[in-house]
């Protein structure tokens, strides 16, 4: 096999890439190279000097002004097609490419021509030389950058038309600048802010990024209140009795601490830090000097409500744990009914009306409850969930079924609730109510009948709105009568109990 | 913010301070909407660092330090003489929001002393969490301190609200709790993070919002006289049955104004660190409690050198390993190789025999391994031969305790 001779044998290749991590440049660099068989040898890269310095004058810069990038182009006619590289190689290439050593190109290309060459799996190998040292750089760039959306501290500019404005000068290690700019793009999205570093700058204005040339060290505004408050709570933060410097410049080098408000703090800290520690190990045990608060201590037990009404009240001021509900619709009947039933949830009519069981369920519970012989005054009704879940579609808002986690959060009020009205027995109307109840999930069809629920004497029945959804008239009719049955059945245990 | 704030700032983090968490990791990615403010990663950032050593994550403070509750080991409790101070709701929200637009802070971990019932001091604090999230569409990382004495529904509504929430522990003895923090009561305390697991697991498979970073927990070390072992096995527990995150452990520290029920001599730090390496192998190395206990005396951890070094010293007839043919569980109990090390090894052995230059560029820890492992160009003497190796390998003694 002999493949044609390269087009130049002999002479090097020098290639020009653009200030920084130029992504595009390289690639269509690489392309070009491994087209013609330019092995590593005969390449030199070289990266091109920055534009002119942005500035930061008198608080602004253009960086907000600044119009977005064009795209950039697609492919162009006549140009080597993509390579395909496994995908280890490709997580290399993108940190790489911003790290600081003018020697990253070189290397990235000795790795691809490598792969390309007879070794596809090589950069799935840690241990070999090249690939550990590329990993290093990789690594190093991933720090850098992490260290980044950390250490940025933003100064206040004001505010521009009605947006606040922030800039903060930040001394990165490689060119990661764009590499960095979602974080914060997608962190701070209401307020303008650029970051300025001596290789590259960014900004955004809530509508686009603007990346502009490197920067001099700006002459930034004073910190505000927030900048003192912030010394005072990392310095309230520093324990002295545990000093371990050592451990803090590992994670913080010293590099870091020009641009962070904070560090100027440290020496003091650690010089104090002996004097404090001694001081309160000399000082003895001290004895209290406020009287003790025996009225306050014994009164913090008695925090449950007192009374269904502070209960209800509480229930009310509380936020749904689902979504929709308006407002939550309490139970209604008497303390010391015999009977209490509990639905599932507050429908459409129930969350406008605030009252429980009148909507078309409702109805035709009320309905049945007749036939058995209960009058509504008489029971204490109630449901499991106490607010209406909904999606909005349209003007209609659709009932949607509480998953059990949403009804284990009402459970602790539907307990207290029924601790409150002691009723001789609870019937649970459908599968939900017997969850909230029972903590169990019981089926309805299988478990309906008298049973144990929690700690009351229960029984399972069918939930009325299950009864309008048949769609067969006759079905409809028997779990009607059986719904009748059923609630006349709770009606003679209860009279019983 | 003016002065009184400030003052304020400095008396509530100081009296948080002793809490040892600050992760902000566990939240999962997630961004503002256009016109609010914040993100999480996943993984935490670490926003500055005190000259103790401890990440500044998150705004780490109480709403206030009065407190009715007299735990003995806490700076706060009652019949402490400390200066007092209380943050109203908003004034809460205005400093996270101001110090989260500075970029000084992933989010807020919320505390507090209980005032007039548990009840009101937790709806407080889940007040905070719902106006950062429901007024000023905060989506950065909230961490709320639940207290177990307060009732169930008010614990879940703060579940709604924020990323992570962690009841504490205190100390892994329930005979130490009832006499160090009289008003503290170790199965509530169980209850409450059993009530939260439960609610955690459901919301999860249910694809709903609550506390999507877990919950979490400390335990005090070194203001009684409970042994490591127990403390283990107290954590192993927890991780198994309530689903834990992460066991924090603070070793006592003096505090100004200690209670006169408490030691003298405070804990030495070295414990809390051999306690979080064992933590750690419980967790992701496959060892059991009794394991790394067998590897100290009379259940107290080894201080000299970490615990996975101390169980292979006793355990010398399962070395030397090879690397290029044992299996993971075998390599990840091997001193010096961390789990990413022994992933990577494990990645470049199918493609070459692994030699001890390898290892090096594979492992920070080669010396400590070389030891234990055989490589294609390495195999060491018998472990037994040698009765010098763990003075060997023990770091040299530093005085690196203030008050050793």
């Amino acid at each position: 096999m002999s493949a044609p001779a390269p087009r130049d044998a002999g002479t090097p290749r020098l290639v020009e890439l653009d200030y920084g991590a130029d992504r595009a440049g390289f690639r269509r660099a690489v392309r070009d190279a491994v087209a013609s068989r330019l092995p590593p040898e005969r390449m030199i890269w070289r990266m091109r000097a920055p534009g002119p310095a942005s500035t930061l004058r008198e608080g602004k810069t253009d960086l907000f002004d600044t119009p977005p990038l064009d795209e950039p182009p697609a492919q162009e006619a006549g140009e080597p097609p993509p390579l395909s590289l496994p995908r280890a190689v490709a997580g290399l290439v993108d940190p790489v490419l911003c790290h600081a050593d003018p020697e990253r190109f070189a290397r990235l290309y000795a790795l691809i021509w490598r792969v390309l060459h007879g070794e596809r799996q090589l950069a799935d190998n840690p241990a070999d030389p090249l690939v550990h040292r590329l990993g290093l750089m990789a690594k190093a760039v991933r720090r850098d950058i992490h260290k980044m959306h950390a250490f940025v501290r933003f100064k206040a500019l004001g505010t521009e038309n009605g947006r606040e404005r922030f800039v903060a000068w930040f001394e990165p290690d490689h060119f990661i600048v764009e590499a960095v700019a979602p974080f914060f793009r997608k962190r701070f999205p209401a307020m303008d802010w650029a970051i300025l570093t001596p290789v590259g700058t960014v900004g955004w204005n809530g509508e686009h990024l603007a990346f502009g040339p490197p920067a001099g060290r700006p002459h930034l505004p004073e910190g505000d209140g927030f900048e003192e408050g912030w010394l005072a709570y990392y310095a309230s933060a520093f324990n002295p009795a545990r000093i371990n410097p050592v451990m803090m410049r590992a994670e913080m080098p010293k590099k870091y601490w020009p641009n962070l408000p904070e560090a100027r703090l440290i020496p003091a800290l650690l010089e104090g830090a002996p004097a404090r520690v001694a001081d309160m190990l000399a000082r003895e045990a001290s004895a209290p000097r406020k009287r003790d608060p025996v009225r306050a201590v014994a009164a913090m037990a008695h925090q449950a409500p007192a009374s269904l009404t502070e209960l209800n009240a509480l229930i009310l001021a509380t936020p749904a744990f689902v979504s929709g509900g308006t407002r939550a619709v309490l139970g209604e009947g008497p303390l010391g009914a015999r009977l209490a039933l509990v639905g599932e949830q507050p429908g459409d009519q129930e969350d406008v009306e605030g009252r429980p069981f009148v909507g078309p369920a409702g109805q035709l519970l009320m309905k049945a409850m007749a036939e058995a012989g209960l009058a509504r005054e008489a029971v204490y009704l109630t449901n499991a969930v106490k607010h209406f879940k909904f999606v909005p579609r349209g003007k209609r808002r659709l009932h949607q079924k509480p998953t059990g986690g949403e009804v284990k959060h009402y459970r602790w009020w539907l307990q207290a609730e029924l601790d409150f009205v002691q009723p001789r027995l609870v019937v649970a109307l459908g599968g939900t109510a017997a969850l909230a109840l029972s903590g169990e999930t019981l089926a309805v069809t299988h478990a309906r009948g008298p049973r144990r629920l929690g700690t009351h004497d229960g029984l399972i029945t069918f939930h009325p709105s299950y009864l309008l959804r048949l769609p067969d008239e006759t079905a409809r009719r028997e779990a009607y009568a059986t719904l009748v049955a059923d609630l006349a059945a709770a009606k003679a245990l209860a009279q019983a109990a | 913010m003016d002065d009184a704030l400030k003052t304020k700032l400095g008396i509530l983090a100081d009296a948080a301070k002793y809490d040892a968490s600050c992760a902000s990791s566990g939240a999962g990615g997630r961004a503002a909407k256009k016109d609010g403010i914040g993100s999480t990663t996943g993984m935490g950032i670490c926003h500055s660092y005190t000259p103790d050593g401890r990440c500044v994550s998150l705004l780490k403070i109480l709403l206030t330090n009065y407190c009715l509750f007299d735990c003995a080991y806490c700076i706060n409790r009652r019949s402490s003489n400390v200066q007092r101070a209380r943050f109203s709701v908003d004034e809460v929200v205005a400093i996270t929001l101001g110090f989260y637009k500075r970029n000084y802070i992933e989010g807020l971990f919320l505390s507090s002393g209980i005032i007039r019932s548990p009840d009101y001091t937790m709806e407080q604090m889940m007040l905070v969490a719902r106006a950062l999230r429901q007024d000023h569409g905060f989506a950065g990382y909230i961490h709320l301190k639940a207290i177990p004495e307060a009732s169930p529904w008010l614990v879940e509504q703060a579940g709604l609200w924020a990323d992570r929430l962690s009841v504490n522990v205190e100390l892994a003895s329930d005979i130490s709790l009832k006499e160090l923090a009289p008003e503290k009561h170790a199965p509530g305390i169980k209850a409450t993070m059993g009530q939260l697991k439960e609610r955690i697991v459901e919301a999860r498979e249910e694809k709903r919002r609550f506390a999507p970073a877990g919950q979490s927990t400390q335990m005090i070390v070194g203001a009684d006289a409970t042994t490591d072992a127990a403390v283990l096995e107290t954590s192993a527990t927890l991780y198994g049955g309530y689903g834990l995150k992460r066991v924090y452990y603070s070793a006592f520290s003096p505090i100004p104004e200690a209670s006169r029920v408490l030691p003298v001599k405070p804990a030495p730090l070295r414990r809390e660190n051999r306690l979080y390496q064992a933590d750690w192998l419980l967790r992701f190395y496959g060892f059991s409690v009794e394991e790394i206990a067998a590897g100290g005396e009379g259940g107290m951890l080894d201080l000299d050198i970490d615990p996975k070094l101390a169980w292979a010293l006793k355990h010398r007839e399962r070395f030397p390993v090879d690397v290029n043919s044992a299996d993971r569980e075998l390599l990840l109990r091997v001193p010096g190789l961390g789990a990413r090390a022994v992933d990577k090894l494990l990645r470049a052995r199918r493609q070459t025999r692994l030699t001890l230059d390898d290892i090096a560029r594979l492992s920070t820890g080669v010396k400590r391994a070389r030891p234990f492992l055989i490589t294609a160009d390495h195999h060491p003497l018998k472990l037994t031969d040698r009765s010098d190796l763990r003075e060997r390998l023990a770091p040299p003694a530093r005085q690196l305790e203030l008050f050793a």
